[in-house]
């Protein structure tokens, strides 16, 4: 990506009004188009008549962030790092819309299954903890919330069937994995003893 | 239907990397880009981006995102 413009012009001329803002409009969109397909092309899910809408959407949400940008990269990969979000969650939602949450958690169950795991003897107890502590210690939504993800339905997804949001979705999860790991230093084992292969 | 190895693979490996502080994905998206550029040409991460690097390591969409901008970057 070439980019003639430095940040503060880049800011500068996306914050004013007329031809000199509309020019730097164009260039941007030429550059996420650019940036996009490159990014995006070895999706399967990927197809370019999507393309427009993705960079018209990254635009909308790039000049509602700009007062977030902290000239701490270039511009334009600041913006493409937006632009991808952007493209990225409109395809997992695309994906997983058609999933219920409820189902795939429920279907999923607390207990180990020796048909499905067949844990070697090393990691055998440290898994048994793990479905104890998560059917013991965490609660409905933070259950639901770190199976989902370990399953990898996306957060967007997740959130909006749980009529939340990605970001306090990011906390449940947080402190999901946060009892957990406590969970298991109580139940005696260390964050080494669990640095295993499951085989 | 239980969960299957690798996924409890990630599970240990998720449960392991966790922080007591950890930043969220929308700060994450903020800061990507610089991290990104400094990988790329190979610059030491700063301690002040250090809990990108973590969020990367535990959060699958934002490191899918980032390599995506790494691939477009490279270009």
């Amino acid at each position: 990506m070439t980019d003639d413009r430095d940040n503060n012009v880049w800011i500068e001329t996306l914050q004013s009004e007329g031809p000199l803002r509309e020019a730097a409009l164009s260039d941007l969109r030429g550059m996420l188009l650019i940036g996009l397909k490159t990014a995006l092309k070895s999706r399967s899910d990927f197809v370019d008549s999507l393309l427009d809408d993705f960079v018209q959407d990254s635009l909308v949400r790039i000049l509602r962030s700009l007062n977030q940008f902290h000239n701490r990269s270039r511009f334009v990969t600041w913006a493409t790092a937006i632009a991808i979000r952007v493209a990225l969650t409109e395809l997992r939602k695309r994906r997983w819309r058609d999933v219920s949450l409820e189902k795939l958690v429920a279907d999923t169950g607390f207990e180990p299954s020796a048909a499905e795991t067949s844990p070697d003897r090393e990691s055998q107890p440290i898994i048994e903890a793990m479905y104890r502590i998560i059917g013991s210690d965490l609660t409905e939504k933070q259950r639901t919330v770190l199976l989902a993800e370990i399953k990898g339905m996306a957060q967007e997804e997740i959130a909006r069937q749980m009529g939340s949001s990605r970001n306090a979705l990011y906390k449940l999860s947080h402190d999901a994995r946060q009892r957990l790991k406590q969970g298991l230093e109580k139940a005696g084992f260390t964050a080494q003893e669990y640095a295993i292969t499951i085989s | 239907m239980s969960l299957s190895r690798p996924e409890l693979q990630k599970m240990l490996d998720v449960v392991r990397a966790t922080q007591p502080i950890e930043i969220d994905c929308d700060v994450c998206l903020m800061q990507v880009g610089e991290f990104a550029e400094l990988n790329l040409v190979g610059k030491p991460i700063p301690e002040g981006l250090k809990a990108i690097e973590q969020h990367l390591s535990i959060c699958d969409e934002c490191r899918e995102e980032y390599e995506m901008l790494c691939v477009a970057l490279r270009k």
